[in-house]
């Protein structure tokens, strides 16, 4: 599955300026692809429009070669595994139900669970290591259950591709460590993986492309070594960085400095 | 399995329920006296009270209620929201603008189906007003919102009726004020049939619908992902349980709260499962109602108390329950 837009341009109604101006990238099959930028950059509009829910205004975002508002959602359901920037859950469910409806698009409107779909949602509760929750009441697991739980949907899913908005924002380190590699070994079975994340460091070492948003147009593109320059990142996120090369991981390393002299922060050479 | 028993339980309820409600009355007949005129025997009086006046009055009892509970459950799934209802979203209040319009009118005598039409545009009317002012503050389906809107919309409503009442003719207007306050007392075979004749296929329509409206509960956005056709789901949802809501309102007046109470209750002994959820609230909204009018004609006998002031009086303390639950959320 490859995910692509062309010069995309989304508005949202009643706003001067668009959220996406121009956008252009391409997700290849397998990649780990990093989205990144600042708050209110057009990330999560991205993800929108590849997944068809919102408009294009111009331009063109493809899924699988096709305009992503061509798919029929059951059909999108079945080859891509959405996991949206948050849920609220207000009624009581379990987490085995809340996973199982990752199988709706593979279901008929009155068949019962197949063997297949008890599978595969067996396999997804077990790849994100929440079987022991699975009789849970998920109102009740805590941030970094949830997460795990609504990934797992996902995967219950079967998709050909994960798309993904902040899954790991406001988990510990284990969490977020054991979520990255979850999807690094789902890219590696052929599953295309798009990830909007804040968390640069980490995108550079899983992601194989990444793409840097600057208020809906694209400040660059390409392979973390490429895209994770000191200059570019302090003028997008309005704040100066530098950037070295980790020694333990050998991938590059973003700092953020201080402004002012005197802080606990070194301030960039004038 | 547990679910099968509830609904095995609920269903032995139901037809106690119904037997109670052939059974009590302010005529006193004896069990025995009751049970001949159901199966056509007994004194042409007896025969007369159970199968003309108390069988179809319970029936209907357990119809509207089992729709009004049907319609709470789906507008509560569509909402994401416990605190949802025909009576507090200002949709009963919609739909009986329609029905006093029609009274008012004397428009009642151009067909039976007139005053359950009426009601349904009146119904539709009242969602699409709470819907624009809900949405005007920009912060969509808040709770707090959504129930102003509610309050601000039904207190148009009433305005409406009383402005409707106040131009009409003395006659109308006992027979309106009546009939708001939600009452069975005016059942009969004609008025039971018309509210089979929509409750019963839109309920099959909204069962059909219950895998999609399990994904609605979550969330619409996560809801498409999942490949629920967001829109379509939304649109024939609403329009059905607002058909159910109206032709509960066309025969039985306005009666509040069945369809907050009932899913919740429901809601507690089964989990969210909209495929369990949707039939066991039409069981229990059918029990609840037909023992409320037990209650309202019991609890002043030999006068009657409105079947809505009985469930408004049990519904009121839940929803304030509830209402301080997802207040501190």
């Amino acid at each position: 599955m490859t995910f692509e837009t062309k010069d995309l341009v989304v508005r949202y109604p009643g706003t001067a300026s668009p959220v996406l101006d121009g956008v252009t990238m391409t997700v290849p099959e397998g990649a780990l692809y990093a989205v990144l930028g600042p708050n209110g950059s057009g990330k999560s509009t991205l993800l929108k429009a590849l997944m068809g829910v919102i408009p294009v205004a111009a331009g063109s975002a493809l899924v699988g070669g096709r305009p992503a508002s061509s798919w029929k959602r059951r059909e999108m359901a079945r080859a891509v595994g959405a996991v949206a920037q948050s849920e609220t859950l207000t009624f009581p469910l379990t987490v085995r139900e809340l996973v199982a409806m990752g199988r709706y698009a593979h279901q008929g409107a009155l068949s019962a669970e197949s063997p297949h779909d008890r599978r595969a949602i067996d396999a997804a509760l077990e790849a994100c290591d929440v079987t022991e929750l699975a009789e849970r009441d998920a109102t009740t697991l805590s941030g970094g259950e949830l997460q795990r739980v609504r990934i797992a949907r996902a995967l219950a899913q079967e998709p050909s591709a994960l798309v993904l908005d902040e899954p790991t924002a406001s988990l510990d380190i284990r969490h977020e460590m054991a979520i990255l590699e979850l999807l690094e070994h789902s890219a590696r079975r052929g599953i295309t993986v798009l990830l909007i994340t804040h968390g640069l460091d980490l995108a550079a070492r899983y992601a194989d492309r990444m793409l840097l948003l600057d208020r809906g147009r694209v400040a660059a593109e390409g392979a973390p070594g490429k895209v994770l320059d000191a200059r570019t990142l302090s003028d997008v996120y309005g704040w100066p960085v530098a950037v070295t090369d980790d020694h333990v991981t050998g991938v590059p390393r973003v700092i953020p400095l201080g402004r002012t002299t005197g802080s606990r922060t070194p301030v960039p050479p004038s | 399995m547990r679910r099968a028993a509830l609904a095995l339980a609920l269903g032995a309820l139901l037809v106690l329920s119904i037997v109670l409600g052939v059974r009590f009355g302010s005529v006193h007949l004896t069990t025995a006296e009751a049970l001949a005129a159901l199966t056509g025997g007994g004194s042409r009086v007896s025969r007369m009270i159970v199968l003309d006046l108390r069988l179809p009055r319970t029936l209907l009892g357990a119809l509207v209620g089992g729709g009004l509970a049907l319609a709470g459950a789906t507008f509560q799934a569509l909402l994401r929201n416990p605190l949802a209802e025909p009576y507090i979203l200002g949709i009963s209040g919609g739909a009986s603008v329609g029905a006093v319009l029609v009274l008012a009118l004397g428009l009642a005598t151009v067909g039976s189906w007139m005053l359950p039409v009426a009601a349904f545009a009146g119904a539709l009317l009242a969602i699409a007003l709470v819907f624009r002012v809900a949405s005007a503050s920009g912060r969509g389906m808040d709770v707090r919102v959504l129930l102003l809107a509610g309050v601000v919309v039904a207190a148009f409503f009433s305005a409406c009726i009383a402005f409707i009442l106040s131009i009409s003719e003395a006659r109308t207007v006992q027979s309106a004020v009546l009939w708001i306050m939600g009452s069975l007392a005016g059942a009969d075979w004609q008025s039971v049939t018309l509210a089979a004749a929509y409750t019963l296929p839109a309920g099959l329509l909204l069962l059909a619908l219950a895998r999609p409206l399990n994904l609605m509960a979550i969330g619409e956005e996560t809801a498409s992902y999942l490949g629920a056709d967001v829109r379509r789901v939304k649109l024939v949802a609403f329009a059905v349980a607002s058909l159910i809501t109206a032709a509960g309102v066309a025969v039985a007046g306005v009666i509040g709260f069945v369809g907050l109470v009932v899913p919740h209750a429901v809601r507690l002994l089964t989990g969210t499962d909209h495929r369990a959820l949707l039939p066991l609230s039409f069981l229990a909204g059918a029990v609840f109602l037909s023992l409320a009018d037990l209650a309202a004609r019991l609890v002043l006998a030999p006068a009657e108390t409105p079947v809505g002031v009985i469930t408004a009086f049990v519904g009121v303390p839940i929803f304030l329950v509830l209402l301080r639950r997802s207040l501190a959320r």
